[in-house]
């Protein structure tokens, strides 16, 4: 068979074109792998339950230099009913990595304020780890408009 | 960069066994370690790594930062205050400078 050049030309476009987006979901699932990795390490292997964890952020972004968002954990906070830290994740940041809560008895309640940056528009996670060992799960899409990272 | 100026908010007075709210901001411009300057080169890193609150010498709250918390960090967290004393609010910063502020609170 022998190809006409409209047809070569649209073969070579459509290639470029799966190269281009191939690579750019890999870059993607490389930093889910690393958030889920961390995820892992915080808990001690555990996988986090849904519920108990609420984890506000806005639905949509305008600005990805500062975003509010803000944790909050059912407890008691007292004896072993006790949320020992929070872990923040951001999948879509070049570093997953955003903070981790450390909570008290004397926090009275497992609840935190914080400004964030994102770079695009991704999922933002929390895990909460309890003092019996369990830990749990929220994960909040962000639809970012102008990114947050510079460069 | 100038001394890095905390404002923290915390209420006068509680009653005991009350759980109370507590604000923090710090001027800080918490740079990524990701940005470029207009040579090309990376900027590097330089962020407040770790912030802590104590009421009367007991830990209170605790964060850990990463470069992906906004400029000039802002937190809101809360405390149960059983009796009168002190919050101390300690930040680190990457290049080991320490700013700490201190505010009282009356239990009636």
């Amino acid at each position: 068979m022998e190809l006409t050049r409209r047809q070569a030309l649209g073969l070579s476009v459509a290639a470029a074109a799966f190269a281009i987006t191939g690579f750019k979901s890999g870059q993607a699932f490389a930093a889910a792998e690393d958030s889920e990795k961390r995820i892992m390490e915080f808990t001690g292997g555990k996988a986090p339950q849904p519920g108990k964890i609420t984890l506000t952020a806005p639905e949509i972004a305008e600005n990805g230099n500062t975003v509010p968002v803000s944790v909050s954990v059912e407890s008691a906070m007292a004896g072993d009913d006790l949320v020992q830290s929070v872990m923040l994740l951001a999948d879509g940041n070049p570093n997953p990595a955003v903070a981790t809560f450390h909570f008290s008895e004397a926090s009275g309640q497992a609840s935190a304020t914080t400004r964030i940056r994102l770079a695009k528009t991704q999922n933002v996670i929390a895990v909460a780890l309890m003092k019996d060992g369990s830990a749990f799960m929220d994960t909040k899409q962000v639809k970012v408009t102008i990114g947050g990272c510079g460069g | 960069m100038a001394q890095a100026k905390p404002r923290v908010k915390v209420p006068k007075s509680a009653a005991a066994g009350e759980v109370v709210t507590i604000k923090t901001l710090i001027s800080h411009e918490m740079e990524s370690g990701q940005r470029k300057d207009k040579d090309g080169k990376v900027i590097p890193r330089k962020i407040i790594n770790k912030f802590t609150c104590e009421f009367n010498g007991a830990k209170v709250f605790e964060c850990d930062l990463d470069p992906a918390i906004s400029a000039n960090p802002y937190f809101e967290f809360t405390a149960k205050v059983n009796e009168s004393g002190s919050f101390k609010f300690t930040w680190v910063d990457d290049d080991g400078a320490v700013t700490t502020d201190e505010q009282k609170i009356e239990v009636k």
